[in-house]
């Protein structure tokens, strides 16, 4: 005697979260009957492993059926076929676009191509993470992306609106876009160390001040590509290390607003100058694709390194940052005040969220 | 030309792409009615268009309105090529033509594909003007309301109950015709579909117009049908309860009924009573009204209408009310001779109805049922071949006119398994059958005809007139003891139609009642039940050997009666084993296949105060001399014992110990019996009556005399109760739980396995059987585990044979969730019992003040309802519903002079449909109603999608239904050449189901409704040809769509109330004096 055909349609949609878990997970239907076996449903339940397995199959269909809408989100919630309560449709949604840590640390700056998603295989492997999990995982950036890539308006915004996602989950696909659109890189090994939270947050601050949004709300891409312009500019900047005297003047400021109040002053008295100038080329090549993909590589090599070779503590990071950026409004000399802010206001931000071990 | 209907196209959204180039569509609509049709503008390039076309307009008769469904067709423009079609949907329009349903219906429809399934929306708006006629003539019968809900619907009052009304029309099969094989399978499947539609339409049309003959103006109770006869055609039949309702505007909640009341009522002492009369005014007809009462369906003549047609023109005809008060007592002798003659003409007093107002049932004698083998044959019709091309051939179903052979032998059929019903219901004592139902069994070219129905003596007193309340009371308290009176035998004590074993009623000790007792209808609302009910099930299947015609159709029927008793058997033991003494809303369906026959029986098992405790199970073995074997016996009567004790404490079943001597001396030779007269013919018209009772043992006991038997037992004890927490049952309601929340979850789950073919025994099949029905309900179980404590009610199971080797079992039920505080409170006693009946009484009262003051009367001098029940609390031993009504009688003359005022005030404009929009309408609904809306589905931040409850139930737990928007009765055909594609067969049906719920969910939105009640599936064919990667699903579904307040709701718009109500009261213009 074997089922044939075996279905429960109910006029709510039954949505079971824990079978919803396993099947984003991309476990198979035998695996999921297994994993929740061991879950001790059975013994709470007084169930038996037929009933589970035929209980698990129905989830499945019916979240393969959803899977169509789910891509589309606004469309689950006029559709007429499954009669879901809004809480329960805005957790299908939440669920399915979430995605996990150890993914997205693979996949963040990469381009969303065909490429990428034949190195899924790989990635699985290295994360543990079931392959049809992270096609899922790619395919929704790679929605997101096309569907938001050309459009008006703030990002987060236009995210939340087609895909009516939780305002923090649509905060880190913002985050995903802009990277997979600069193409930054974050594989490298000593960038090992940064989880997706940080650079999240960088993210969102560039895309707060160094996109065309941020100047002007009314152009298409504005959160995902960088300002050309203020890229282009930025190299003004460099004569604040190319100048000796500036430089000069710009350390002393520094050294004596800070005596007294760093742990690490004599480090830091020693290194400013290495310090500065790290930080300053690494705007000044901004204007280069190849560069902008690097930033964070630079970032780490010429300031983190440094700074925590020398055992700096947090506090005094945030110390120097503050006093760094503000004395170069004391230099007479220097006429790019507003642009110097645009730039070291979010790399101040940046660097105190990437300093850490 | 009375009736124009107004369509307007608003617009498209996610449509399917139909251009791969552009991954756009160009669509465009086509609106089609009867031969017309009508066309939108292309909407270029997008999936979401918005034609916003003008209106539509056609101009039809009204005959037309009520067959045809209107049929709108959504197209991608191609310049090349043939358009190709997107999808269509089907607007049944009928709830436009009640006077008080719907008046509108607009919203979002899926557009189905019978290959594709659902492709997008469209919105639509479709209005109906009719317009008075005067033709007497008339083929149409606009107006009269059809229920599916088995009971007088809620806001409803049954001032007439008419009786039986039957029909069907036959056609032959569109997938059987020579055209089916050169047209592509969409074609076939939307011929399909469409001539089903229109034939459920012009069922319906004639069924209203029997009603319009019986003055009636509604249906209760309808069931319609269909049976595939494959090569032989298609048969579309119906059942229903004609009724004369009320929209409840006054207090008398009683109904008044019409029944025949027959020569056993002389043992019914108040029968003898005068009748007195406290209300007759003005002149009246009674006589004539009377003699509707049971009016036949077929014998009944047109020509009765003479002046009273225009009167039935109106929908709500005051006839029935009119002059419903006023039937005197001399004529008692006269009607009865009536009704009794009524009854020799061969009338059918049958009633689809399975729950009746207080009072209505007197005695309840026991299940009747009878089935019938028949052969079918092609329908020969030779205007049919080739023609279905044309519509209008459609118009030639009038068979009894066309061609008055085939229906005939239908009609002939039914005819006589009805009169043999009948004839079981009389040989029980009974002049009427109630819970009254039919089925068919189809494999190739053998059908089992099947009706059953509980024989019953019901109130003679209905018979008289509605409202004479004032002299009921006293009666009631002398001759109907409260919860027990409807157990009490019917037949003669000494003439008894088969051996039983009567006691004296544990309740009232006066009457003498039966110790088990089957029925098909709903436990009455004023049963006396000890603990909590649940669902039995007998199951069994027979191997047959494969046959041709008469060979085959002569194997069926001699299985029949040894599968009516052991079905019979188990149904008795399982009932001993849980303890209980009675079943209600029992079902058996025995269902044929190729080589096997099944049987299916589901009822409701519950403890009932009046009759006796049942008896044990006793087990006795044939060879009593090997010690093992005894051994072995005495532990089988262990744990049978162990399982009643543990059963009884499950459904908390302890009644109050009784000593024999209060009883009185149990007459003697104390016997099992049943109650199940059944019989079953071939054409041959042989009738075998099986006595199923268990000879004259002292005791239940089950003889292991083989293996088979021990196969019994075992299987008696393998059925597992439902994990704590969850009950079941087959009825409207749980006996012993009364406290629902209002969270419910109707379901349909459908399972078929595949039997291994090499060598099957029945034992094999019993136990597989066995295990499918078991393991699906434990599924279900586990499956609303979160809704626990909950209940399934109305579980219903349907078995078919597809195939040789399947067997495919199809369940719909509804799961309602609890208070568990309160289920928890255990047995009540019989003061608190009645108490409580009193007060649910009340609680329905409650609306009649609220309804009162809309009608914008001086204050009434009718109580408020706390009085109620307080008075009734007071005293418990009449039901409060009666009082109540009495009480009001002292103002029913001025509600009536200022009824005559609003009468006249809307005489002109009272006619249907020219007026649907007078400015109390207009003003009183959309307010009202856009409240309500708008509370039961709270506005949620962006989602679009009103909430549409379903429910297999007449009633919404926590909610009171204001308005019934009309029938849905859909019907949908699903096919696919792609079926591994689609997620196999599981997949295939499950999207497909999801589907119907879809289809269902938009039409009674569009209504304006936001719920369906009493919903059923009545058919869900599948077939598959895995080979061939292809599958093909019929279903066909039908319920009452409504509008439903949730109680907490009410009492916050209570004060828009009486604008509501209103409404009603205006357009229905129910009274005419």
């Amino acid at each position: 005697m074997t089922n044939e055909l075996d279905i429960f349609v109910g006029n709510t949609t039954l949505i079971d979260e824990d079978v919803y878990r396993l099947w984003l997970d991309g476990y198979s239907v035998s695996d999921a009957v297994a994993r929740r076996v061991r879950s001790g449903i059975l013994e709470q339940t007084g169930a038996t492993a037929a009933v589970l397995q035929s209980d698990t199959m129905d989830h499945y269909r019916t979240f393969h059926m959803l899977e169509r809408l789910l891509h589309a989100p606004p469309k689950l919630l006029h559709q007429l076929i499954f009669q879901i309560p809004p809480s329960r449709q805005a957790l299908l949604i939440e669920r399915y676009y979430a995605f996990d840590e150890a993914f997205v640390r693979e996949v963040l700056g990469k381009k969303l191509s065909k490429g990428t998603k034949k190195d899924l295989d790989d990635i699985s492997t290295k994360t543990g993470i079931t392959l049809k999990s992270c096609r899922r995982q790619f395919d929704n950036f790679k929605r997101v992306f096309k569907v938001v890539e050309e459009m008006r308006g703030s990002l987060v915004d236009n995210i939340q609106q087609h895909f009516l996602l939780s305002d923090r989950l649509s905060r880190d696909y913002a985050a995903i876009v802009f990277f997979a659109n600069n193409r930054f890189e974050t594989g490298k090994k000593k960038l090992q160390y940064l989880s997706f939270g940080d650079f999240a947050f960088c993210a969102e601050l560039m895309i707060q001040n160094w996109t065309l949004g941020a100047v002007d709300s009314q152009v298409d891409d504005m959160d995902v590509d960088l300002d050309k312009e203020f890229l282009q500019d930025l190299k003004e900047l460099k004569v604040l290390v190319a100048d000796k005297d500036l430089l000069d003047l710009h350390k002393s400021l520094v050294c004596t607003a800070l005596r007294g109040k760093l742990s690490v002053f004599s480090e830091m008295e020693a290194n400013f100058k290495n310090l500065s100038r790290g930080l300053v080329n690494v705007a000044a090549k901004l204007i280069h694709n190849k560069d902008v993909r690097d930033l964070f590589v630079d970032l780490i090599e010429k300031f983190v390194e440094p700074c925590r070779s020398d055992h700096w503590p947090l506090n005094d990071v945030r110390l120097f940052l503050n006093q760094y950026s503000a004395s170069v409004h004391s230099l007479d000399g220097f006429r790019h005040q507003t642009l110097w802010d645009r730039y070291m206001g979010t790399l101040r931000g940046c660097l105190l969220r990437l300093y850490h071990d | 030309m009375p009736g124009k209907l107004k369509v307007k196209i608003v617009a498209g959204r996610h449509l399917p792409v139909m251009d791969r180039a552009s991954d756009l569509t160009d669509a465009f609509v086509e609106v089609k009615f009867g031969n017309t049709t009508f066309k939108t503008d292309v909407y270029l390039k997008s999936l979401n268009p918005q034609w916003n076309s003008e209106w539509f307009k056609f101009e039809v008769d009204d005959e037309d309105l009520q067959d045809e469904p209107l049929q709108i067709t959504v197209l991608d423009h191609d310049t090349y090529s043939a358009n190709d079609a997107i999808g269509k949907v089907y607007i049944d329009i009928d709830p436009l033509l009640y006077s008080e349903a719907a008046t509108v219906i607009s919203g979002w429809f899926p557009i189905y594909d019978t290959i594709h399934g659902i492709r997008g929306e469209i919105n639509v708006i479709v209005k109906v003007d009719l317009f008075n006629d005067l033709n007497r003539f008339r083929q149409s019968s606009c107006g009269v309301k059809f229920f599916c809900t088995t009971s007088i619907p809620k806001c409803y009052r049954a001032v007439i109950i008419h009786g039986f009304v039957e029909e069907l029309v036959v056609n032959e099969d569109p997938e059987y015709q020579w055209i089916d094989r050169i047209r592509t399978p969409r074609a076939s499947n939307e011929a399909r579909q469409r001539l089903i539609s229109l034939m459920s339409g012009e069922l319906q049309r004639k069924i209203g117009l029997k009603v319009l003959e019986m003055r009636g103006n509604a249906v209760v109770g309808y069931l319609q049908c269909f049976d595939l006869e494959g090569e032989s055609g298609l048969v579309v039949r119906a059942i229903g309860t004609a009724c004369t309702l009320d929209k409840l505007s006054s207090p008398a909640a009683f109904l008044p009924a019409c029944n025949s009341p027959s020569k056993e009522m002389k043992e019914i002492p108040f029968n003898e009573d005068p009748n007195p009369n406290t209300h007759s005014s003005g002149p009246s007809t009674p006589l004539k009204n009377q003699t509707y009462s049971f009016s036949p369906s077929k014998s009944y003549s047109r020509q009765s209408s003479s002046s009273d047609t225009d009167l039935s023109l109106t929908p709500k005809t005051g006839m029935g009310s009119g002059s419903a008060g006023k039937e005197g007592g001399p004529f008692k002798a006269l009607l009865r001779q009536q009704t009794q003659s009524a009854l020799e003409q061969r009338e059918f007093p049958f009633f689809t109805l399975t729950a009746f107002p207080p009072g209505f049932l007197v005695h309840v004698g026991g299940v009747v049922s009878a089935r019938s083998v028949k052969l079918l044959d092609r329908i020969h019709n030779p205007a049919f071949v080739g023609i279905m091309g044309n519509t209008r051939s459609y118009k030639l179903l009038d068979w009894n006119s066309f061609n008055a052979d085939e229906p005939e032998t239908r009609d002939a059929w039914w005819a006589e398994i009805r009169q043999e019903i009948k004839s079981h219901a009389k040989a029980l004592g009974c002049h009427a059958v109630v819970g009254y139902s039919e089925s068919t069994s189809i494999c190739e070219e053998v059908c089992i005809l099947s009706a059953s129905g509980t024989a019953a003596v019901l109130n003679p007193r209905f018979l008289q007139d509605g409202t004479v309340e004032g002299c009921l009371e006293q009666r009631l308290e002398e001759n109907l003891p409260v919860g027990c009176g409807f157990c009490h035998i019917p037949y003669d004590e000494l003439n008894m139609p088969f051996p039983a074993h009567l006691t004296y009623c544990y309740n009232c000790r006066k009457q003498k009642v039966p110790d088990v007792l089957f029925t098909t209808i709903d436990l009455p609302t004023d049963a006396a039940v000890v603990g909590k009910g649940c669902l039995i099930q007998a199951r069994l299947c027979r191997l047959k050997k494969k046959a041709q015609a008469e060979a085959n159709a002569t194997a069926i029927s001699n299985l029949l009666p040894f599968m009516e008793y052991e079905v019979h058997t188990q149904l008795m033991n399982k009932l001993k084993l849980k303890g209980m003494n009675a079943l209600f809303g029992l079902r058996i369906q025995i269902t044929v296949g190729e080589n096997m026959l099944m049987g299916l029986a589901s009822a409701t098992g519950v403890y009932l105060a009046a009759l006796p405790t049942p008896g044990g199970i006793q087990i006795a073995g044939k060879t009593p001399n090997d010690g093992s074997y005894e051994q072995h016996i005495s532990h089988m009567q262990k744990k049978i014992n162990d399982t009643i004790a543990k059963n009884k404490e499950l459904y908390e079943i302890n009644p109050p110990e009784i000593s024999e001597e209060v009883i009185g001396s149990p007459i003697p030779e104390p016997r099992q019996r049943s109650r199940l007269l059944r019989s079953q013919s071939e054409s041959s018209d042989e009738v075998i009556e099986l006595d199923l009772s268990h000879g004259k043992k002292d005791a239940f006991v089950l003889e292991i005399d083989d293996t088979d038997a021990m196969e019994d037992v075992h299987s008696l004890l393998t059925d597992v109760p439902p994990p704590s927490g969850f009950y079941s049952c087959n009825t409207e309601i749980m006996p012993g739980i009364n406290n629902w929340t209002s969270e419910i979850q109707m379901f349909t789950s459908v399972r078929v396995i595949r039997l291994s073919s090499l060598n099957l025994t029945n034992q094999a099949l019993n136990k597989n059987f066995n295990d499918l029905c078991e393991n699906l309900l434990k599924s279900l179980y586990f499956k609303l585990r979160s809704m626990i404590p909950c209940c399934l009610c109305h579980v219903n199971f349907t078995v078919s044979l597809p195939e040789d080797e399947l067997i495919q079992v199809t369940v719909t039920a509804v799961a309602i969730t609890f208070d568990k505080n309160q289920a928890l409170q255990t047995i009540k006693t019989h003061v608190e019992k009645s108490l409580q009946r009193a007060s649910t009484d009340n609680e329905e009262l409650l609306q009649f003040p609220l309804e009162l003051c809309s009608d914008s009367l001086p204050p009434h001098p009718f109580p408020p309802a706390k009085e109620h029940l307080e008075s009734a609390s007071s005293n418990s031993g009449i039901p409060a519903a009666q009082r109540a009504t009495s009480v009001d009688y002292s103002s029913f003359a001025d509600r009536c002079s200022s009824w005559i005022e609003l009468i006249k005030l809307k005489a002109q404009t009272i006619r249907r449909g020219s007026i649907k929009t007078t400015v109390t309408v207009e003003k009183a609904s959309p307010v009202a109603e856009g409240n309500f809306r708008n509370r039961s589905a709270p506005p949620c931040a962006n989602s679009t999608v009103g909430v549409v409850k379903m429910t297999p139930l007449s009633f919404i737990p926590g909610a009171k239904i204001t308005k019934y928007l009309g029938i849905i009765n859909m019907f949908f055909i699903r096919e696919t050449t792609s079926l591994r594609e689609e997620g196999g067969v599981s997949g295939f049906l499950h999207a497909f189901i999801a589907e119907v719920f879809a289809m269902v969910r938009a039409h009674v939105a569009a209504l304006g409704g936001n719920a369906v009640v009493s919903y059923i599936m009545k058919q869900c064919v599948f077939m598959e040809n895995p080979n061939k990667n292809q599958a093909q699903c019929l279903i066909n579904v039908s319920g009452d769509a409504v509008v439903f307040v949730r109680e907490s709701d009410l009492e916050v718009i209570s004060t828009q109330q009486p604008t509501a109500n209103c409404q009603p009261l205006c357009t229905g213009g129910e009274v005419t004096t």
